[in-house]
């Protein structure tokens, strides 16, 4: 019936492959989207090459923030950190297959934030990161 | 006698329309703003037509027009909630300035380090934040009346509380999250009887309910136009005389001084002691038409139709398995209806409903600490005013059963 929630994101979201904690980690960054209280923490673990081994998320909210948290995490294991800073708002909004207004955009890039901000390693995320 | 709620819908123009082709809009967020009668939207549009100019001092036809308007608009205001002169009405951007506007001036020349303020744990961010930020700078202490797990204020506590000699109790009327109506006038009374000042956000039960400022004894009370029919843009506090004259005065500016000197003023008297530079006169030409709608169509009757129309919203939705309703059964509460759904964000509740053209509100209202306190981050939110329809609850209805279905 509707775009926003195609069968990816609701699989995504009631399934995820990718939902929990990494203990040890390397790297784990979270924030929250105080609009709706979307929740997201990302747990990273990185060998000597600067490659991610494993990474996973957890945390809690909407179908859209839930979704794409656990299709970035799947999508950035093997992948150098140096790749990952180049990711944008473009690459999550192609992996979920939808365009977003900008209220429900904060929900879908809160996880890119959050992973951004870790592998910075910033003491803040911000929404420059995304943009 | 009752309200004719086909004939009221005819006065809102916005309720004509469709939010795509074919689909007709639902609006049930009005607790997060009403939307606005063709009276309301024909007297400002009067206004800029014909009498636009600024208002006090200005000797033109044009100057004593728009003065006699803004006055005039605050004559009924206050009549409407029944204070005793217009010069208890400031005009303020919204609640949140009233609140803040007691915050700044009165609390800043009367709170010391040490001094209690109580206010509940069912407030709006806005009669939160400006106490927290007065704590920061003053030292004084807050404490809380606590909310119990039915919605309503736990008063036993209060009664506790108040003989710690409070110095204010400032506390909403009608929560915008659980809907629960506040006994507000026995607050007030043992407020009084403990020696504290009190201060009621009216944000939601001045367009729903008759208030009567008298009746309550209330030392200030704060609300806003947009959630009654009028625009956005312009509020009000009513404050007791006495209190309001002994206050300094709020922002520094044109208006609200008698006479300024280079290295000195004096403030004006009541209300522009509180008032500086141009205000929003068009907005207070439309806040004053809101209240002659409001008042026309008959508070009365406005308050008993909502009712029935969320006592029917929260049955139906009762029947809904996975719904979780928040707040007190209907005979303790407005015409909110606060709700989670199992399984389901309610952000995606409220953009799936959007689909149908049902608009209502996710996240947590501007009352997190309240949704802390049920140990949820957020919930849906609908709401309603005179054009609300027990239809419009059917529709609702529908569409969460078309939510559950789609997140299986």
């Amino acid at each position: 019936m509707d775009d926003l929630y195609r069968e990816v994101i609701i699989e995504h979201y009631k399934n995820p492959g990718f939902r929990g904690k990494l203990d040890p980690h390397d790297i784990s960054f979270e924030d929250n989207n105080p609009l709706c209280g979307d929740h997201i923490q990302i747990d990273l673990r990185v060998d000597s090459q600067g490659v991610v081994t494993d990474a996973r998320f957890d945390g809690h909210g909407c179908a859209i923030s839930q979704a794409s948290a656990d299709l970035l995490v799947e999508s950035i294991i093997g992948k150098p950190l140096e790749e990952l800073k180049q990711l944008n708002k473009q690459n999550i909004l192609d992996m979920l297959g939808i365009d977003l207004g900008p209220v429900r955009l904060k929900c879908a890039l809160l996880s890119l934030k959050v992973l951004k901000a870790g592998v910075y390693g910033l003491g803040e995320a911000s929404d420059e990161l995304v943009e | 006698m009752s309200l004719n709620v086909n004939e009221i819908r005819k006065n809102f123009p916005i309720l004509q329309r469709e939010t795509s082709p074919g689909v007709p809009l639902v609006y049930l967020d009005s607790t997060a703003t009403s939307q606005k009668p063709l009276p309301v939207i024909e007297a400002m549009d009067h206004y800029y037509r014909r009498s636009n100019a600024n208002i006090h001092r200005g000797v033109h036809t044009l100057a004593e027009e728009a003065t006699a308007m803004y006055e005039a608009a605050r004559e009924k205001i206050a009549k409407f909630i029944h204070a005793t002169s217009a010069r208890q009405i400031i005009y303020t951007r919204n609640t949140t300035e009233s609140i803040n506007l007691v915050a700044y001036t009165w609390a800043r020349a009367n709170l010391k380090a040490g001094d209690l303020v109580i206010l509940t744990e069912m407030e709006h961010h806005s009669n939160l934040v400006p106490w927290h930020m007065l704590q920061a700078e003053r030292g004084i202490e807050l404490d809380f009346i606590p909310v119990t797990d039915e919605g309503l204020l736990d008063l036993d506590v209060y009664k506790a509380l108040l003989s710690r000699s409070p110095k204010l109790v400032s506390f909403t009327h009608m929560s915008n999250v659980l809907g629960t109506i506040n006994p507000a006038a026995e607050i007030i009374r043992l407020a009084h009887e403990a020696g504290a000042i009190t201060l009621v956000d009216a944000a939601q039960s001045v367009p729903h309910l008759k208030v009567d400022v008298q009746a309550l004894d209330a030392d200030f009370l704060a609300f806003s136009a947009h959630k009654m029919c009028g625009p956005t843009g312009i509020g009000a506090l009513y404050g007791k005389t006495e209190l309001l004259e002994k206050m300094p005065p709020f922002l520094g500016g044109g208006d609200m001084i008698k006479e300024v000197k280079l290295r000195s003023f004096r403030p004006n008297t009541l209300p522009h002691k509180f008032e500086a530079g141009t205000p929003a006169i068009a907005e207070a030409v439309g806040f004053g038409a809101a209240v002659d709608y409001l008042t026309s169509v008959g508070m009365d009757d406005i308050a008993e139709h909502e009712h029935a129309v969320a006592e029917y919203a929260l049955e139906r939705l009762e029947e809904i398995p996975g719904l979780k309703l928040f707040g007190p059964d209907a005979q303790h509460k407005g015409g909110v209806a606060a709700f989670t759904l199992a399984g389901v964000h309610p952000h995606d509740v409220a953009q799936i409903l959007d689909r149908d053209g049902i608009a209502i509100r996710a996240g947590h209202h501007c009352a997190q600490p309240l949704h802390e306190k049920f140990g949820i981050p957020a919930t849906s939110r609908a709401s309603f005013y005179l054009y609300s329809t027990k239809d419009e609850v059917d529709l609702l209805v529908n569409g969460i059963y078309k939510v559950k279905e789609l997140f299986g």
